[in-house]
Order: C-alpha cells, then structure tokens, then sequence
C-alpha cells in the first residue's frame, strides 16, 4: 500500500511488534509508538526535550544525523549507545521501509 | 493550618485552569507543587517552547502560556505551597481531606483534585545498581551545603549546565574536581564550557570525557567510582562525593501509595467527573487515565472544568447544581 510503511518495535520485555506507519501524517517513531500503545512516555511532546523516547535503531538505515538538541538531550538519558537516538525526532518517510528499532531501558 | 474548598496538588496548566473554572462557582482552591515554581512542565522543560494546539492561539510560548494563566485566575485569589511535594492525604472525622507536604505544611479541604501532571520532578538517577546504598553516604544528587565539599575529593557526573556550573564552583572549594561525561562537547551556557576549558588546561577541574560512571564501593561510605572509558576500559578512581547531575524526570511519587487504582502508572477515574476511586479525590490532566484518555493540556482544561461541578456539589451539598457564563456577567472574582 501506498503511504504505509513496515516498521519494527522491539519493546523493553524483548517482545516484537510489527507496526503499519502511515508516512503521510508527518508522525515520528515517538508518536507511531504512543498510536500502538507501546511504553514510550514522550513526556515532552517531541521537543527532544525529555529523551523518554530513547530507542536504539538495529537496521541499516540511513538517518538524518542527530541535531545538537537530541545529542544534548542523549546526554541526560541512561544506557547511551552508539545507535541511540530519540524517537521524536525519527521523522517516518517511505525511505525507512523495514526500519527496525529497540526501545531502550528506563531508569528506576 | 490551610483551609479551602479544594486542594490542587500540581501547578501546571490544568492545575492553574482549575482555580478558574472552580472561581465561577465560588469555590477557592489552594495549589501544592513540588517545584519552586508555577507552571509545571510549562515552566521546567520548555518555557521557550511554544505550542500549537491551546484553541485560540495559532501558537504561545510554554511560558506565556502559564503568566496568562495566572492573569485568568488572579480574580480568584489562589494560595500556593510550593516547593514541597505533597505526601500524605487523611480522611478527618468532619468528612473532610487533610493532605500534608514532605514539610509538614497540612491543608484541609473537602475536595481534592489531583493535577500532577506525569509526577513530581526528581533527580534522575543513573543506573548503578547500588547507587541507593551511598545516597547521602557520598552520593549526593544536588548540592545544597557547599561547604561540605571543602578539601574534598569529588567526582561530577552529567554534561549540562548544572554539572558545568557546579564543577566550575567547586573547583575553587574541593581538593580535587573530575567531571565525567559521555561525549566530548558539552551542551550548557558557551561561557560555562569556555571556562570548564579554561579550568581543565590550568589543572583546576579533571575533565574525564567519553566515559561514564559505572560503580560505586566503599564499606558504608562511598570510596570508589568505576569509570568506564569507551575506548580504553574501566578505571578505579578514589572519590569522597559522587555527584549525579542528569537533570530531574517526573515521577509519580507518594501519591502512588495513597491506594488509588493505578494504571500504566497513571490514576484510573470515571469520565462523568473524573472521580477516582475514592469520593472527593480527583484526577485530571496527564496523570489521570481511562479509556481513550490523550494527554493534552486543551483534554485536561476539559476534565477541570466537569470535575468542578461534582466538587460543587461535594463543598456545597445543599444548593443546587450552579453553571456560569462568564458570556452573561463577566468573571467575579473574590474580594
């Protein structure tokens, strides 16, 4: 189907969720994750403010390269890896087809 | 002793909206937030922030949001406990609520509307295991008494404008200051990196970066951090303080325990007025959940205004139901 995407969750209990994204409603992962009810806080309002979205990405896709505001906003989270990023600012366009990421852990 | 129709705990949008809507029906309300501050959210992560989606404002700034806010309630004559979380809440003998800060600052109402957003802000804490067997044992999340870091040894942890500030302070009081951080460039205020830089060259402040802490040891005081580097392993450094510095994060604290339905760590209520499962304690805003529940400040304007009716006829159980339009005589505020 035109304007749907295939796109990977693995949740923090390790469970697989294969989830429909729409790339024509100019949502985020943060916003698509929130949609299917998964665990993801977005206590900002996906302002990268609260890194409550933090996800690592598992595939090979190509990013948009992190803004100082997500790196400054990596810095206040936990469990930073290189292939950390906000879910906020993952933009769901037709090119990130089979994107699969992982949530990651939150602090107590 | 604080007495007053209804106790607002949190200060946020739909908290400050509440003494509105209440204020129409003659109600006086009285807020408790944990923060210094008014605003919630709003004023704590993104008072520069502006927002798209309040009806009539094609955009505000977070901060404008919260000063026009408090121009809208001022007729109303609000009181405020802030900067202490509130703890406790107790039924008394005359069927009224007494709920009591981290304090001891007790208030007393019949009604009770919990607006606290997604929780009270805390430290956030890094995830060492035995992080919690140190806390005030060298482990300190915020600097309150300066001096006890004279001639110390401390280590900072944290890239932000806090843990910049505070290793460029106690550079000229400890022994001997580390900041470690995960990356190289640090976020914050350019003049508080310029000098952390300055301070680093001059031998003043150990700057550690691209590293984290890891552990904790000592035998009942904190002795030992484990810094791991990225690159080049683990490193044992001897420390008298460790100091956390990662901003604070909402949490729903004590009002988890005061045995309301909890559920996907919100509190569960009915949508007719937002009662929880206790009569005369509700819930609106983000920290209030039931099906189809979105957490939006215009959806918790909505749930302040219907829960007043019901707090009405709780402070006022012999009239009847009363309705305003400020369409008809304007707002009356409070002598």
């Amino acid at each position: 189907m035109e304007d749907i995407i295939k796109v990977t969750v693995i949740d923090r209990e390790g469970v697989t969720h294969e989830l429909d994204a729409p790339t024509d409603m100019n949502m985020n992962m943060m916003e698509l994750c929130k949609s299917y009810e998964l665990p993801v806080e977005g206590t900002c309002g996906g302002m990268a403010l609260c890194a409550s979205c933090h996800c690592y990405v598992l595939s090979e896709h190509e990013l948009r390269e992190a803004s100082d505001d997500e790196e400054d906003m990596l810095d206040q989270a936990f469990f930073v890896e290189d292939n950390s990023r906000l879910g906020c600012q993952i933009k769901l366009v037709n090119e990130l087809d089979g994107l699969k990421v992982q949530l990651a852990p939150v602090g107590d | 002793m604080i007495e007053t129709d209804i106790i607002i705990i949190g200060a946020g949008p739909v908290g400050l909206f509440t003494v509105f809507e209440a204020g129409l029906l003659k109600l006086r309300c009285h807020l408790i937030d944990a923060l210094p501050q008014i605003g919630g959210q709003l004023s704590e992560i993104y008072p520069k922030k502006p927002i798209y989606d309040i009806p009539g404002y094609p955009d505000i700034l977070a901060g404008d949001l919260v000063d026009n806010l408090m121009k809208q309630i001022e007729p109303f004559k609000p009181g405020f406990t802030l900067g202490e979380r509130a703890e406790t809440y107790e039924k008394l003998e005359d069927g009224r609520f007494k709920v009591t800060t981290i304090k001891g600052t007790e208030h007393v109402a019949p009604v009770i509307a919990i607006a606290g957003g997604l929780g009270s802000f805390e430290p956030r804490k890094p995830p060492i295991s035995n992080l919690a067997d140190f806390e005030d044992k060298g482990v300190e999340y915020m600097i309150r008494e300066p001096e006890l870091y004279r001639d110390k040894t401390i280590v900072i942890a944290g890239g932000g404008d806090s843990a910049l500030d505070w290793a460029i302070f106690l550079a000229d009081v400890a022994k001997e200051v580390s900041l470690v951080h995960r990356r190289t460039s640090f976020r914050g205020a350019l003049d508080s990196v310029e000098k952390v830089q300055e301070l680093a060259e001059a031998g003043k402040i150990s700057l550690i970066t691209n590293a984290q802490v890891v552990g904790l040891s000592g035998n009942g005081k904190l002795d030992t951090v484990t810094i791991k580097h990225k690159k080049a392993g683990e490193e044992q450094k001897k420390t008298d303080h460790f100091i956390p510095l990662f901003g604070l994060t909402p949490k729903l604290g004590p009002i988890g325990d005061w045995g309301l339905e909890i559920k996907k760590n919100a509190i569960v209520v009915d949508t007719f007025d937002y009662v929880t499962n206790t009569p005369g304690i509700f819930a609106i805003g983000d920290v209030n959940t039931y099906p189809g529940k979105l957490k939006l400040i215009l959806c918790g304007f909505h749930e302040a205004t219907l829960m007043v009716q019901s707090a009405f006829k709780i402070v006022y159980p012999d009239k009847k139901a009363s309705f305003k339009y400020t369409t008809v005589n304007g707002v009356n505020g409070f002598d």
